[in-house]
């Protein structure tokens, strides 16, 4: 099947997305400094508030861009498509939401935004501007239990972010807000599925190949092989799968909120689908389900397919994330 | 046959290496998508365009350690990713490790790759044998300096160079990954030539090739 996309040029589709994008949000999102890869909330910075810099590279909308917003993220530094941002945008949303109690970078655990927001964090770190790193790891997939911090980042991301940025709003000083933001990601696992590949704008070739009646468990948000390949199943039994491995880790839980996240192009019908043998999987276990999400939260381009994260809560973690938020992109 | 090179030769082979990772883009996006997320080639052309690009403004009299920076510059803000970084790095390590020099012969060219390797190393946090491109530039530039201490002229030192590069190359085949996105397959990512170390070869190849090619 060959891949159509809705584009001009391959090598212009993030400057014009992120065009479009702060265009379309106008009342909440700006450019940093001109810089059409740094955006950030119109009313940054925010004199005396944590500052909360999320990135990564495009193709995951509604992340990052969708993210920013008054109790979420105070800015974005955008990549091109499944890469790093460079330092140079990471540097001028720092500079913008900077407002005297620092800033929080935070981002998926991939080798390339690391060297770019540590080279980043080194040139703010000599303006004074003060600068903390929280990773997400939240993907069970990508290494095993004892490797927690070796993991990717996918999904998951919403809700570390979420945390945080609620910390932030309430005006906690910085390292109450990521040792916030290291136990929402402690306490957050995704567990993911694919069905088809996305294609890069620039190729058109398939990320990765599957037969036409396989599925893969595990699969990265940029297309890198998961852990196992196997015949397409059922929606019940897909979730089954995904949800055994993600409670297995969770150990004693008794509230969670749920993420069933969609991929790119696995309709909303599906993901439904999902979510009711996750509530019943859960009711079964005598988890308590606080709250529930189920959309595209951290995409993957066209890929069709859907993950599921739970995060585990508890009296600290609640309030922070029931704390309103205001984003380009959607209102939690 | 070239002993050395000057500034302007530097910029020539620079252009070439842009010319080359062109050509390349496709295969090395094809050896992306087995192990990694398929955009090498995508991201190498993107950051070398911008260097051509870089290029025209650029005076051969500025020396090689600005023009390295000015190009680094250019290739980091353009691609981000983890190319960004790694060769930035390389290329502004390696031009001040030849800060003084007018031209690079045998030794000079050894010195900046020297540098430009160790850079890559501190930078990527990789160890030798990870399945990066650490695993073509160590050896590359170990053979460097061995030929240019047993007194091999600049062309002859290169040559080797690249076949060792060559074959360190075709060994991340065999390896394991164990950095990037890639080392998160285990074992299925034996049997793939690293995407990274690919790039690497082509521009150690590309520079032997340019600087064989001058009179």
């Amino acid at each position: 099947m060959a891949f159509k996309k809705i584009i001009n040029d391959p090598y212009k589709v993030v400057d014009e997305m992120v065009e479009g994008i702060v265009l379309a949000h106008h009342d909440i999102l700006k450019f940093a400094n001109n810089n059409k890869r740094a955006v950030v909330r119109k009313d940054a910075p925010i004199k005396d508030k944590v500052g909360i810099l999320i990135g990564g590279g495009s193709g995951h909308e509604p992340a990052f861009l969708g993210y920013v917003g008054k109790g979420l993220a105070d800015g974005a530094a955008i990549g091109n498509v499944f890469a790093s941002p460079s330092p140079d945008p990471v540097v001028e949303a720092t500079k913008a939401i900077n407002g005297g109690k620092g800033v929080v970078y935070m981002y998926g655990n991939y080798a390339g935004d690391i060297m770019n927001f540590d080279m980043a964090a080194e040139m703010c770190s000599a303006e004074d501007i003060l600068v903390k790193t929280i990773l997400v790891t939240d993907d069970i997939a990508s290494a095993k239990i004892e490797n927690k911090k070796d993991r990717r980042g996918v999904a998951g991301d919403f809700y570390v972010f979420k945390i945080a940025g609620a910390a932030a709003d309430k005006g906690m000083e910085i390292d109450e807000v990521c040792r916030l933001a290291e136990k929402a990601n402690e306490n957050t696992l995704s567990m993911g599925v694919a069905l088809a590949p996305c294609s890069l704008p620039h190729t058109l070739e398939p990320s990765f190949v599957l037969e036409d009646n396989e599925m893969e468990i595990g699969l990265g948000i940029h297309g890198e092989a998961g852990v196992r390949k196997g015949d397409i199943k059922t929606a019940d039994e897909i979730t089954t799968e995904l949800m055994d491995i993600i409670l297995k880790e969770l150990g004693s839980a008794s509230k969670v909120s749920v993420l069933v996240n969609g991929l790119g192009s696995t309709p909303l019908m599906e993901l439904y689908i999902m979510y009711k043998k996750v509530n019943e999987i859960l009711k079964t276990n005598k988890i308590e389900i606080h709250s529930s999400f189920v959309g595209e939260y951290v995409t993957s381009l066209e890929m069709n397919g859907a993950s599921i994260t739970l995060l585990k809560l508890d009296e600290e973690l609640q309030p922070l994330l029931e704390n309103p938020a205001h984003c380009s992109m959607f209102s939690v | 046959m070239k002993e050395s090179i000057d500034t302007k030769n530097f910029i020539t082979i620079l252009n070439n290496i842009c010319e080359t990772i062109e050509k390349e883009k496709d295969y090395l996006s094809e050896l992306d998508r087995a192990i990694g997320d398929g955009d090498h080639g995508v991201t190498m052309s993107i950051g070398w365009t911008a260097v051509k690009e870089k290029l025209n403004d650029i005076n051969p009299e500025d020396g090689f350690q600005k023009i390295c920076t000015q190009i680094a510059s250019s290739f980091l803000s353009a691609v981000g990713a983890s190319a960004g970084p790694l060769y930035a790095t390389a290329l502004m390590r390696g031009g001040m490790a030849v800060k003084d020099l007018d031209i690079l012969d045998a030794e000079g060219f050894a010195k900046f790759l020297d540098a430009a390797a160790k850079g890559i190393k501190e930078r990527g946090k990789a160890e030798i044998g990870d399945k990066t491109m650490l695993d073509v530039w160590i050896p590359a530039s170990e053979e460097m300096n061995q030929k240019a201490n047993e007194g091999k002229n600049l062309i002859s030192s290169l040559q080797s160079t690249a076949e060792k590069a060559e074959n360190a190359m075709n060994e991340t085949k065999n390896l394991l990954s164990k950095k990037g996105r890639s080392s998160k397959l285990g074992e299925r990512s034996i049997g793939h030539i690293d995407p990274g170390a690919a790039s690497s070869f082509i521009i150690i190849k590309s520079i032997y090739e340019s600087i064989k090619n001058m009179n």
